[in-house]
């Protein structure tokens, strides 16, 4: 029971980095970025290939699956994604199935379509039980919830405390204003969407041994990044993190109990509480 | 008749140029036999953009889970043929008015919310219904696809033949019906209520039309209209598989329809044309990496602007 609960939590923790991103982009250029997975991909593969390739170990990996997808997002978003803020969202969307597709078609190509596996370093691979076993921690887990925690405490405290945390915050809630009062929006769209893609390196890094990595990463995992930011609404960062760890729990208690249904009870819920609160379970009500 | 009504009755009418087509259309079974299996394949994909086109060409709904009611068509029609009666005709109407019912539960859940909101019911309504027809095998067959359907002969007389003659006529001529049909609805009254509320719902309220019942109407008649597309499909095909429910399947559909313009009926099927020529191209040069160059299409035609794919004579000015 609670371990399922502990899986769960480090579970949800790991779609909150995974999702963020998408949240921001969202929140901020309003722009729905189905792509989103594939950076999440990429933050994976880059660790598997340096692993394999380069003979790095999985401590440093992590960091450079970061560094790289954020400059890989930060390049997409010079020259593309720019350009597509101001179309409808039907644009949107095919633009960026059409980025998913070639993400998944180029990493089958040069990659293969096999299932990568991650060689965790020795002191991660082990397991702590708890109350004769009524908890059973493993380590990797711990150090994902550990890490987790720890980057949505500095994303809070860069969000709430510093001065490009504020220009962000202007540049959500009126783009126009904000750069009427002198704050150079797109720098700091470019910087966000860097570091968002980023997080989703990290966060596909991190997750290439719990979710499993191969080329249809992004097709399979997109829908539970869109579950984070559609129920957690997109006005700060408790909301996702609310909704990752109840998906989280939710997806890991529901497979576990009753395996049948498996993803159904995510999807109902999901459309139950879409239809409830169409603007998220924790927004701050409709705009 | 006031010059309005005038006016907009003269829109009503097809033009000379749409009776051709058509012509051309039927004929084609004929004149290509070895090609009917294909032709069949195309009209049936065109019939499912046509539908997908009433909600989001004309009432602005974006959906990636159309295939939902493809799918449900489609299972639908299939079993019927296979456990009560395997008259097609009669099958085809079960599809259509089993989609209906679901279009009409799930058009509640895409009145209200933003284009995400919108979005991700849709799509959470494919997956529900995908995983419920993995997890119902002993009634679909589960992920191994419902096999085993015979179907009777159309009408009593026409046997579905080997070539796929048959098919393509049946095909063609249902899809003929909805064109018709379509063609009425959308320059009635009711059609352009749905573009007033696709332009601006705030408006369209205001003047007094009801966005709520005429968005559940338009839902439920396009989710019948893919419930027919499905249940041609499983029909022609014998087969009913998992993947009719796939996000590649919604995927497509509506990349058909940017292609071919929404807003307009012929855009779903010039659509449908243009991409299975352009699939069975790309494949039959890089069978595995086709996604690859269909992605990068969508790419360059959103980067550059969809409006314009179907207006040659602006490719050289500046956006």
């Amino acid at each position: 029971m609670l371990t399922i609960l502990f899986d769960g939590v480090a579970y949800g923790m790991l779609l909150f980095i995974l999702a963020i991103g998408l949240a921001v982009t969202l929140g901020l250029m309003n722009f729905i970025n189905l792509a989103h997975g594939a950076f999440a991909m990429a933050g994976g593969y880059i660790t598997v290939l340096f692993m394999q390739h380069a003979g790095l170990p999985f401590l440093l990996c992590v960091p450079l699956a970061f560094v790289f997808t954020a400059v890989l997002g930060a390049l997409l978003e010079v020259t593309l994604y720019r350009r597509m803020y101001n179309k409808p969202h039907l644009d949107q969307v095919l633009f960026s199935i059409g980025l998913t597709f070639m993400a998944v078609a180029g990493v089958d190509y040069f990659v293969g379509s096999t299932q990568q596996l991650v060689q965790l370093p020795e002191f991660l691979k082990g397991r702590t039980e708890l109350w004769d076993g009524a908890l059973g921690m493993g380590h990797y887990r711990l150090a994902i919830i550990a890490v987790c925690a720890a980057l949505t405490v500095a994303l809070q405290l860069l969000l709430v405390r510093t001065r490009f945390g504020a220009q962000l915050r202007a540049a959500v809630d009126n783009q126009r204003v904000a750069a009427g009062m002198g704050i150079d929006v797109n720098r700091v769209f470019l910087i966000t969407f860097a570091v968002g893609s980023g997080l989703a390196g990290l966060g596909g890094a991190l997750g290439a041994e719990v979710l499993g990595l191969d080329p249809v990463f992004p097709m399979k995992f997109m829908i539970y990044f869109l579950i984070v930011v559609a129920v957690g609404g997109t006005s700060g960062l408790t909301g996702p993190l609310l909704a990752a760890l109840l998906l989280g729990i939710a997806d890991v208690a529901g497979k576990y109990y009753i395996p049948k249904l498996g993803a159904f009870i995510v999807y109902s819920l999901m459309i139950i509480i879409l239809m409830w609160r169409p603007q998220g379970l924790f927004s701050r009500g409709s705009k | 008749m006031s010059s309005a009504a005038k006016s907009l009755a003269a829109l009503a009418k097809p033009r000379w140029w749409e009776f051709a087509l058509w012509a051309v259309l039927l004929c084609l079974p004929f004149g290509l036999p070895s090609h009917a299996l294909l032709i069949s394949e195309i009209t049936i994909i065109a019939l499912f953009a046509m539908s997908l086109d009433l909600i989001l060409g004309y009432s602005g709904i974006v959906s990636l889970g159309h295939a939902a009611f493809f799918g449900m068509g489609a299972y639908t029609a299939a079993l019927f043929a296979k456990h009560i009666n395997p008259d097609p005709l009669l099958g085809l109407a079960v599809a259509g008015a089993v989609t209906a019912v679901l279009g009409a539960v799930c058009s509640l859940s895409v009145l209200r919310g933003s284009d995400l909101t919108r979005l991700m019911v849709t799509l959470g309504v494919a997956l529900l219904l995908q995983e419920l027809a993995n997890k119902l095998d002993f009634i679909t067959g589960g992920a191994d696809g419902l096999q085993g359907v015979v179907m009777g002969p159309v009408l009593g007389r026409f046997e579905f033949d080997l070539l796929g003659q048959t098919a393509a006529w049946y095909a063609l001529c249902v899809t003929l019906l909805v064109f018709l049909l379509l063609h009425q609805v959308v320059q009635s009254p009711f059609g352009f209520s749905l573009k007033t509320i696709r332009d601006n719902p705030l408006r369209a309220q205001a003047i007094g039309i009801s966005v709520h019942a005429r968005l559940m109407a338009v839902y439920t008649l396009a989710a019948a209209l893919a419930g027919l597309a499905g249940g041609l499909q499983a029909q022609t095909t014998g087969f009913a598989s998992l993947d009719v429910f796939g996000f590649d399947r919604s995927a497509d559909v509506l990349l058909m329809l940017v292609i071919g313009g929404t807003g307009w009926l012929w855009g779903g099927i010039i659509g449908a044309v243009v991409f299975k020529t352009l699939h069975s191209l790309i494949s039959a040069w890089t069978p595995q990496y086709w996604t690859f160059w269909l992605g990068l299409f969508l790419v360059l035609l959103m980067l550059l602007g969809r409006e314009r794919l179907l207006r040659p004579w602006t490719w050289g000015r500046r956006t």
